[in-house]
């Protein structure tokens, strides 16, 4: 899952550069640019990858971390 | 001077606020510049999301919009809530973690012990303060100007009308401006408006008020009341702005009408760039300007407050969210204001206005179509906005100057906890008046220069990601890659009339692609770590296991 996870990161930064996209004007519902919506995409599957990244990727332990003897604060 | 009273007000309850949370506060500097690691997943969500918005997010995008379109929205918010998690995930909670372990408050204190390294915080501090203040200078003169413009009368051929103030109210040297024939006139100047050097020195010291008591804790605080208030009054401007464009019953038959407006160029992604568009290459390249979040001093400071690793989760997922809530609208409002809907219906002198200067587009929609209460309330979402990333620079710089100078260079144990508080409140204030003085100059292109700015950071990235990535990197290549980021951007910030061109672009050698200048600053810095790493000694093995456990 971790894999699927790194995965859909870079399918989102591919899917971000959308060429096929740059000189369309259609407007979708007669009111949102089509390029406007497909970032609003971008924007809603980055939150659902960083979702998954939390489920399945998360990189600590989630007790506290101790802090050291002599640490500076 | 309806408007006056409210953005009065709300200012007056920021003060509140500052007092409210000084009250908590618990005496200890570990409490002044890091809250106590105790700030939860819903106050660090607000805190980062109101730092990494600048007045650039609603001030800056709704400009953009109006120049370029709505493709805007695409090369700078997507990215934005890719990339920013991403250094979220990956940066924030191994440095919270190592933060928490060996005590860190300031990056400064993690680069030096993991280079094993004292002279690399010399060479850093430098160099992240200087980064840091043509940003804050952003935020100070565009509160300002934002109060200025909103009570300021319209000009007519008998002169400034409703203005909140009368022509000799204030001293001439706050109320006069140079005009395009370079004389000095009360229409050029403030318009009958509150003085914009004025606005500014009050909004300087409302935050510092509640920066100077509150500390950390305040500005978490602070900026979680703000992000808020600039949230909900981001959509409420929307809503009010497309009904009034539109004419029509609802909004989305008013969205409708306000968009069926707009040209082809406005339309599509494109034209965003330059009159010609831009390229496919240079559009790529934009995506390395976000990573600038990953070394920015003040972000690496709100990432140590968080209660636990756990805290991290919420901002992780709801930041790509929260971009999309505040630039949507901004953007979408931008170009709807270069329609004949509204820039044609504006008087000439108005028209030139806002061509020479797209940045006051968003203040003069909100006057000209909402109500002078609405009016009132939306500038106050506006310095919302602005003062929720003022605070944590201001306090950060404060902390480092303590922490990473006075601090280090004295001897062991002889600042005591109350004296490190005392001179990072003053330092503080030091930096407030110094960034106030040079807002007073005015630099005219300070947008362009925060762009170089995020882009000086982005070029320090592969200073950090190694340092928790890669276990070969040595001092050597920590040195290399902060002096070839910032050679590099010296060198191109030069080329580039320090900042005067502003369509100023590289090509890859040999080839017709156009890229950003961050690209090669990012390559230069990466390749000058990794080749200077490799051709020295790697560090000791007992020394990285505190870094790679």
């Amino acid at each position: 899952m971790n894999k699927v996870v790194w995965g859909l990161v870079v399918l989102l930064i591919i899917l971000h550069q959308d060429n096929w996209l740059w000189d369309n004007d259609t407007l979708v519902g007669g009111f949102m640019p089509v390029t406007v919506l497909w970032h609003v995409g971008i924007s809603l599957g980055a939150a659902f990858t960083w979702f998954l990244a939390t489920k399945f990727a998360w990189p600590v332990p989630p007790e506290n971390v101790p802090a050291e003897e002599g640490a500076k604060s | 001077m309806t408007q006056l009273v409210i953005i009065g007000c709300y200012l007056g309850l920021l003060l509140l606020l500052g007092v409210f949370s000084s009250r908590l506060f618990r005496g200890t500097s570990k409490d002044y510049m890091l809250a106590s690691h105790s700030i939860g997943p819903f106050l660090l969500l607000m805190s980062i999301f109101g730092t990494t918005m600048t007045a650039f997010a609603l001030v800056g995008s709704t400009g953009e919009a109006f120049k370029e379109g709505v493709g805007v929205y695409g090369l700078l918010a997507s990215s934005s809530g890719i990339v920013h998690s991403l250094c979220f995930f990956l940066l924030g909670i191994k440095l919270w973690t190592l933060g928490h372990k060996y005590g860190y408050t300031t990056q400064i204190q993690f680069f030096r012990d993991r280079l094993q390294s004292d002279k690399i915080g010399v060479l850093l501090f430098p160099i992240l303060v200087g980064l840091v203040i043509p940003y804050l200078l952003i935020g100070v003169m565009s509160s300002g100007s934002v109060i200025s413009s909103m009570t300021a009368g319209k000009p007519t051929p008998a002169g400034i009308v409703d203005g909140a103030f009368e022509r000799g109210t204030f001293p001439d040297f706050l109320e006069l401006g140079k005009n395009s024939e370079g004389e000095l006139t009360f229409a050029a100047g403030s318009a009958g408006g509150f003085p914009k050097h004025l606005a500014s020195l009050i909004v300087c010291g409302v935050v510092l008020v509640y920066v100077f008591f509150g500390g950390m804790r305040g500005t978490a605080w602070a900026n979680a009341f703000q992000t808020i208030v600039f949230m909900i009054l981001g959509c409420v401007t929307f809503y009010v702005i497309a009904m009034k464009l539109g004419q029509q019953s609802t909004l989305l038959e008013s969205m409708r009408a306000a968009t069926a407006r707009l040209p082809k160029e406005k339309l599509i992604r494109g034209m965003v760039g330059s009159h010609e568009g831009m390229s496919k290459v240079k559009f790529f390249t934009y995506m390395l300007v976000p990573l600038s979040v990953g070394m920015f001093p003040h972000l690496f400071q709100h990432w140590l407050t968080a209660k636990n690793a756990n805290s991290f989760k919420l901002p992780v997922i709801a930041h790509p969210i929260f971009i999309m809530i505040v630039w949507v609208p901004c953007v979408m409002v931008g170009a709807w204001a270069s329609s004949d809907l509204f820039f044609g219906t504006l008087p000439l002198p108005l028209q030139a206005k806002l061509a020479g200067n797209a940045n006051i587009v968003l203040p003069v929609l909100v006057k000209t179509l909402a109500g002078p209460v609405l009016g009132g309330f939306l500038t106050a979402g506006i310095l919302a906005a602005i003062m929720s990333s003022l605070d944590s620079q201001f306090l950060c710089i404060g902390t480092m100057f303590t922490e990473d100078i006075v601090k280090h260079y004295s001897a062991k144990d002889s600042i005591s906890d109350r004296k490190s508080i005392f001179i990072a409140r003053w330092f503080i204030i030091l930096i407030v008046l110094i960034t106030y003085a040079l807002s007073l100059l005015e630099p005219k292109s300070v947008f362009t220069l925060g762009v170089w700015c995020f882009s000086g950071f982005s070029s320090l990235f592969p200073l950090v990601f190694a340092a928790l990535y890669w276990k070969r990197l040595t001092k050597a290549g920590g040195y290399a890659c902060v002096i070839a980021a910032f050679g590099s951007w010296l060198y191109l910030f030069r080329d580039s009339g320090f900042a005067k061109n502003t369509d100023y672009a590289l090509y890859i050698p040999g080839t017709e692609y156009e890229i950003l200048p961050v690209a090669a600053m990012v390559l230069c810095s990466t390749l000058s770590m990794i080749v200077a790493s490799l051709v020295t000694k790697p560090p000791e093995e007992e020394h990285l296991k505190r870094f790679f456990a």
